[in-house]
């Protein structure tokens, strides 16, 4: 039997194919735009499986929390500790660290649950701010305070213990150093694949499938019925509450995986990696990019990361270089007038584009992209009355 | 003794006595309706049999268990469903996830954590879905929005999704309210092609007469908290207390 509304097979497996096409040709596709450098590629790989993560609550169930930065935090600390207590071999830290995340979110989500809307916020908001704050203080034999967590020379490291003295180990995967770097000359740009990334990468590919099969599934299809009427799904027979904890334990988990992904690839955890700010970046991804689409949060991950690391680094200089070509007055007017868009001013500039989105494009980025597909699958046939009921389910073919 | 008993109930709002002890036996298999003019304690009554509101005093039975203190998802376990005055439907979702929502409840239970496998493969669910859907009158429209339907479809649908639960007893309140002569009597001819294909016990709640004549085996007649008069239709009609209380106002 053809559906309509449910994505067929081969239409996810089209989905998959391309994610993993684009991911893995990550180097190569971001290096014109100077995005193509290790640090930041990995920075789109972590906060893209934070993203999906956060959308698995948010976008399914609509429970806004906004301490989710918690959990990454959480995530880090506990993969820091394992690098500094086990081995510098990343695997133990990544499942330590989801474990450990999981564990706390099931604790804050089984307290925050208990009420929904802006008062479901403000619990996981208050919750997140006390972990903050209590890393600074309560925890610092934890955290180690505003210093942050750090591997040191004389850590115990049961496993791998014996390194070369007066250096500080490497993280690594069974011997691989997470930093090794193959640098290619191609096209006058220099591309450069970086294991680190090539581990995150995969590890966002297996993140992303496996929201793509939590998205597809009755357990996925419950979710989006809490969001829209959670008053009938419990005369229909439904308890929403183990549902929504569900989700959150899992997004929560997804966050624990991103931190000890960042303590993976460089083994530091501070405490301002759970302050609210942070909580409320991977808000502003999922809405940029789409929130309840499959792909829109890596695509608001990767945009918000972008103009905080590119964006931020465009200074008078580089403006004058743009502006150039048009005779020297001209120059300096257009130079003055996009000053304090770019630079120190990127906030602005993304700001405004949320504005934009928000107001226009409610379903995020993923909305343009589909009204776009629309248009142009339209044009080319307009006998199929496909009636995609789910505009957010069918991205990118 | 009837499917569901509900003996001696009092529910007390502040200085209003909302529901006076009330009695009442409705009869497996039958359409019981419950009449009354406005703030008789309808709606407070039928809140009481699923689970959002307690009763102050009083029993309420259903099939041997007692439904209060229970949650609205484990009445609706037991084999109770309820059609609401507005319809609650899961307005962003199609027709036919709708119906595959209440149908999932209710072979799967209050909860299970079923994240791996594809939707698409329930086909057993979504034959029984479809199934409903056709039963009502839906199936051409089960890839729409439910949000884009008229009220009365919402109305259908809503029954859809009770209906797919092969439920005990069905709860219906104001199942017309707000709808066009010519709906209501398709929700009329509607109710009365499930009460014969499927025996399947009803209370409605019900403002209009000529929905309650039509449908009810019996009435009963709630005036001020309590219940004044419960018959036959035929008997209703001419009844003294009734005409005072009630049909005094109404034309029927």
């Amino acid at each position: 039997m053809t559906n309509a509304i449910f994505p067929s097979k081969a239409n996810d497996r089209l989905l998959m194919i391309f994610f993993i096409i684009v991911v893995l040709a990550g180097p190569i596709i971001l290096a014109p735009f100077g995005a193509g450098y290790p640090d930041l590629l990995q920075r789109f790989a972590i906060f893209g499986i934070f993203a999906i993560g956060f959308n698995i609550l948010f976008g399914l169930t609509g429970y806004l929390s906004f301490g989710h930065a918690a959990f990454l935090g959480v995530g880090s600390y506990s993969a820091v500790w394992m690098l500094k207590l086990l081995s510098m071999n990343v695997i133990p830290a990544i499942i330590l660290g989801v474990v450990i995340s999981g564990l706390f979110a099931l604790v804050i989500g089984y307290v925050s649950l208990r009420r929904s809307g802006i008062y479901f916020s403000i619990l996981t908001l208050a919750f997140a701010q006390m972990s903050y704050n209590l890393a600074y203080s309560v925890f610092t034999p934890i955290t180690n305070g505003e210093t942050g967590l750090q591997i040191l020379l004389d850590d115990p490291r049961v496993l791998d213990g014996g390194t070369k003295p007066g250096e500080l180990p490497l993280t690594n995967l069974f011997g691989i150093p997470m930093n090794a770097t193959q640098k290619v000359e191609f096209l006058g740009m220099t591309l450069q694949f970086n294991f680190g990334f090539y581990f995150c990468a995969v590890i966002l590919i297996l993140a992303f499938y496996l929201s793509l099969r939590i998205f597809r599934s009755p357990f996925g299809l419950m979710l989006r019925a809490v969001k829209t009427n959670q008053n009938r799904l419990n005369y229909t027979g439904v308890n929403t509450r183990p549902y929504t904890l569900a989700a959150f334990v899992i997004s929560g988990m997804y966050a624990g995986l991103a931190g000890s992904l960042l303590a993976s690839m460089d083994p530091l955890a501070g405490a301002e990696r759970m302050q609210w700010t942070a909580s409320g970046e991977v808000v502003l991804m999922v809405i940029l990019g789409g929130a309840g689409t499959l792909l829109g949060p890596v695509l608001g991950a990767g945009f918000i990361k972008y103009f905080e690391n590119i964006f931020s680094k465009i200074n008078d200089n580089v403006l004058h270089s743009w502006f150039a070509f048009m005779p020297d007055g001209l120059e300096n007017v257009m130079v003055t007038l996009v000053h304090p868009f770019v630079g120190k001013g990127w906030h602005l500039t993304l700001g405004l584009l949320f504005m934009a989105i928000v107001i226009f494009l409610p379903g995020g980025l993923m909305e343009g992209f589909n009204r776009i597909w629309r248009k142009i699958t339209s044009k080319r046939e307009t006998a199929t009355s496909d009636t995609s009921s789910d505009a957010a389910s069918t991205p990118a073919e | 003794m009837g499917i569901l008993e509900v003996q001696n109930v009092n529910k007390r709002f502040g200085g209003l006595q909302a529901l006076d002890n009330v009695n009442l036996d409705v009869e497996e298999g039958s359409i019981h309706a419950i009449i009354g003019p406005n703030g008789a304690g309808k709606s407070t009554l039928l809140n009481c049999f699923v689970g959002r509101l307690v009763p102050d005093t009083g029993t309420v039975m259903f099939n041997g268990n007692s439904l209060l203190g229970i949650k609205p998802h484990e009445i609706n376990q037991l084999g109770v469903s309820r059609v609401f005055q507005t319809p609650e439907i899961f307005t962003d979702l199609s027709v036919l996830e709708n119906v595959m929502i209440a149908t999932f409840a209710h072979r799967d239970g209050a909860f299970k954590l079923n994240a791996i496998d594809p939707v698409r493969k329930e086909v057993d669910i979504r034959d029984h879905a479809e199934a409903t859907l056709l039963d009502v009158g839906l199936q051409d429209k089960r890839n729409m929005v439910a949000s884009s339907m008229s009220r009365g479809d919402k109305r259908r649908l809503e029954m859809a999704m009770c209906l797919s639960q092969d439920p005990k007893l069905l709860l219906l309140d104001e199942p017309t309210a707000g709808m066009a002569r010519a709906d209501t009597n398709r929700t009329i001819d509607l109710l009365k092609e499930l009460a014969e294909k499927r025996k399947l016990t009803k209370v409605i709640i019900e403002h209009d007469m000529h929905v309650v004549f039509s449908l009810a085996q019996k009435i009963s007649v709630l005036a001020q908290g309590h219940v004044i008069v419960e018959d036959t239709p035929e008997n209703i009609k001419g009844h003294p207390k009734v005409r005072e209380a009630y049909l005094g106002e109404a034309q029927v």
